[in-house]
């Protein structure tokens, strides 16, 4: 007989070699996969991973993974802070939208003037809309303690319906012969998240992630409120004897993950995108979600978790051209890689026991 | 940063000369907004393809990636098929038009195609059907059948495209028909069978037994199919597997001659950007079988408006016709011209509710 049995602490080691061995697990069973679809394995998985990093077009490819690997790593950093303490924003997706609508609104505002102080102000505004979307489940829950899960996640779908008002209503381009859609900012520079040096992938979006991943580092590893945070997550009613404000705690969560989300969200609309379109978005805000947890809701981890997203989605695109795989076993291969981290993540909480119970 | 971006496009322009010359096989690609398997617009899409592969062999190569959302990921799999050494790339969704534009700059030797834009450059040409003429035809058979006189109408994203159709099908509805009512319904998707189907089912309760759907999906076809007496259109694609009812005819996306011709062109060099509007005369815009369902006379009318449409003896938007406010729009016997079919923004007479902003 094979039973689960808890262990008294979380095993450390397995705790950092878990997203190493799902990541071996996925390449073996995507190996799989991808020999039931008749395609050489080997050839597949060096498409994947190997390609976009060190292939013939790597100078194309390298400054794309930070294109978009930052918008994940960004929205993920706040969601990690929330998740440590077990405030569970799902709604990233819908507050990444608001920042777009907010910062380009602001932007398209100001059209045509020039003027050092537009782009700055579109990041504050961007900023605010995220913010001010996640302060809704984090109010709602204060106040009369509704689910943050459900509240956060219904509020995405509004932002979506917001998204389509405004690409064919207020912000439509009053040049686009009626399409719906607003003017695209990378052709009005004082609006336009340009790279920073051409070519290289880096615009703003890329430092703001990398300073949220040091801000958040420094903050859970050396401040009061970190400690706040890890401790609410472990062990809730110690941390309200040694003077945790919940309710503090989760408008600081929640908010500082909705300011996150919105300046990705404003980030990618100003820079990559450079449009609001009703399609805009594009799920970053709940693949951040697996990036937390892969990253192990590490700063550090997040940013490598991030990286290796990225490099799926990149040389996913590459193995459905050159391979002809369908875009469905690429889906199926990620969703693996969360799978067995999930799966593989029991084990760090329980370990197997062999032979029956002992009596009690 | 001027300099760095020269050098950058050089290796870009260099990487492809070199690519493109180790192979003679003219190379296709293809970026996919769905799945190839949604049974509706990128489905047809992609027989276009197949279709492409069967005409040329050996000679050609062709490529795709599905599921592309639009925006910064269809300009980096546009870049990476560019940089693969593809000679001609068909972006199949409007989204996909600044992007196109975009990658279309860096590779001024690699020829583009985009569907259903108004952005054109020396190598990028745009293409799109008039389905306008299919939804006369589909019009015209809604307003015989429908008993409660409630037509429903499925719309994705309110767009000139589809007001364009809603207009059509609602004026030739109208024709046969005096007291036709449309209810339009918005799902704000291409494509979402969950969506489609609360939407039709939506339409069915208030009353409507005919269903037109300017989404991808077969679900409300289906769903059409549950409640009984409801007829349906199949929509991009023929979506035969309802037929004989509740799909009774359908509007077909026949983008084949289209593709082959413009490969063929890169092929002899004589390739250039252009702009084309197919209808119903260039077999882009197909009518699908009309199945027994609809009664004989019935039939031989929509198919003697078809062959008018085809011959180009009629334009469905033919005076006079006012828009929804009262205003007049095309004097007795006027017909509209492209420029205002492609901006159209309004509801004509008749039409009740307004467009969703």
């Amino acid at each position: 007989m094979i039973r689960l049995e808890k262990r008294p602490q979380p095993s450390r080691a397995l705790s950092l070699s878990t997203p190493i061995m799902a990541v071996l697990a996925t390449f073996f069973f995507g190996g799989l996969l991808f020999v039931v679809l008749g395609k050489d394995p080997v050839e597949a998985l060096q498409t994947i991973f190997w390609q976009p990093i060190f292939g013939e077009y790597a100078f194309y490819y390298r400054p794309q993974l930070l294109i978009k690997g930052a918008p994940l790593v960004l929205i993920a950093i706040g969601l990690s802070l929330g998740f440590k303490a077990g405030i569970w924003n799902i709604g990233a997706e819908g507050q990444y939208i608001m920042g777009a609508i907010f910062g380009a609104a602001v932007g398209l505002a100001f059209y045509p003037a020039e003027g050092w102080y537009i782009f700055p102000l579109m990041v504050i505004a961007g900023a605010l809309g995220g913010w001010a979307w996640a302060m809704i489940p984090a109010f709602l829950k204060v106040r009369f303690g509704t689910n943050e899960i459900l509240v956060s996640l219904m509020l995405v779908y509004v932002a979506e319906q917001f998204l389509a008002s405004m690409s064919l209503g207020l912000l439509k381009n009053p040049e686009g012969f009626g399409f719906p859609g607003s003017r695209n900012l990378q052709h009005y520079a004082p609006a336009h998240n340009a790279e920073l040096l051409a070519g290289s992938g880096m615009h703003w979006g890329v430092i703001a992630a990398l300073i949220a991943v040091i801000f958040a580092y420094v903050l859970l590893a050396k401040h009061r409120l970190g400690f706040a945070i890890r401790v609410t997550g472990e062990a809730p009613r110690a941390a309200r004897f040694s003077g945790v404000n919940p309710a503090r705690l989760v408008l600081f969560c929640l908010g500082t993950s909705g300011l996150l989300a919105g300046l990705a969200g404003m980030f990618e609309v100003s820079g990559p995108s450079g449009q609001i379109t009703i399609d805009f978005n594009v799920g970053y805000g709940f693949t951040a979600i697996i990036v937390a947890f892969l990253g192990r809701l590490h700063p550090i981890g997040i940013l490598l978790a991030g990286g290796l997203m990225a490099l799926t989605y990149i040389g996913g695109d590459i193995a459905q051209s050159n391979l002809g795989l369908p875009a469905a076993a690429i889906q199926v291969f990620q969703g693996m890689l969360l799978f067995f981290l999930l799966a593989l993540d029991v084990f760090t909480h329980y370990r197997l026991r062999f032979g029956a119970a002992e009596a009690a | 940063m001027k300099l760095t971006t020269l050098m950058t496009s050089a290796a870009m322009v260099l990487g492809l000369a070199t690519s493109a010359m180790a192979q003679d096989k003219t190379k296709v690609g293809f970026v996919f907004v769905g799945p190839v398997g949604d049974g509706g617009w990128t489905y047809e899409h992609n027989e276009g393809r197949l279709a492409v592969e069967e005409e040329f062999g050996d000679k050609v190569e062709t490529v795709y990636v599905e599921s592309v959302a639009e925006g910064p990921d269809s300009e980096r799999v546009m870049t990476q098929m560019a940089l693969d050494g593809a000679d001609l790339i068909f972006t199949t969704s409007f989204g996909y038009m600044d992007p196109t534009i975009n990658v279309a700059k860096k590779f001024p030797n690699v020829k583009f195609e985009h569907a259903t834009g108004y952005k054109r450059a020396d190598n990028v040409s745009t293409y799109g059907a008039r389905f306008y003429e299919g939804r006369a035809v589909q019009g015209t058979i809604a307003g015989h059948m429908t008993e409660s006189n409630i037509v429903g109408y499925i719309g994705s994203f309110p767009i000139p495209e589809v007001i364009r159709g809603i207009n059509s099908a609602y004026i030739h509805a109208k024709k046969v028909n005096p007291d036709v009512q449309f209810k339009i319904v918005w799902a704000y998707t291409w494509f979402d069978p969950a969506k489609e189907a609360d939407a039709a089912k939506v339409l069915i309760e208030q009353g409507a037994d005919v269903i037109l759907q300017h989404t991808d999906s077969t679900a409300p076809q289906a769903a059409a199919q549950e409640a009984g007496n409801v007829i349906t259109f199949g929509q991009a694609s023929d979506m035969a597997q309802y037929a004989p009812k509740p799909r009774v005819s359908s509007i077909i996306d026949n983008w084949a001659p289209y593709y082959i011709d413009r490969v063929k062109a890169v092929m002899d060099g004589t390739w250039e950007s252009q702009d084309t509007w197919g209808g119903i005369d260039s077999g882009m815009v197909g009518i699908g079988e009309i199945s027994d369902a609809v009664p004989a006379e019935v039939k031989e009318e929509a198919l003697a408006l078809k062959d008018k449409m085809a011959n180009g003896e009629y334009h469905p938007f033919t005076g006079p016709i006012k828009k929804q406010d009262g205003s007049d729009w095309l004097a007795e016997g006027e017909t509209a011209d492209d420029k205002a079919l492609l901006e159209m923004n309004f509801y004509v007479e008749g039409i009740e509710g307004s467009i969703p902003e």
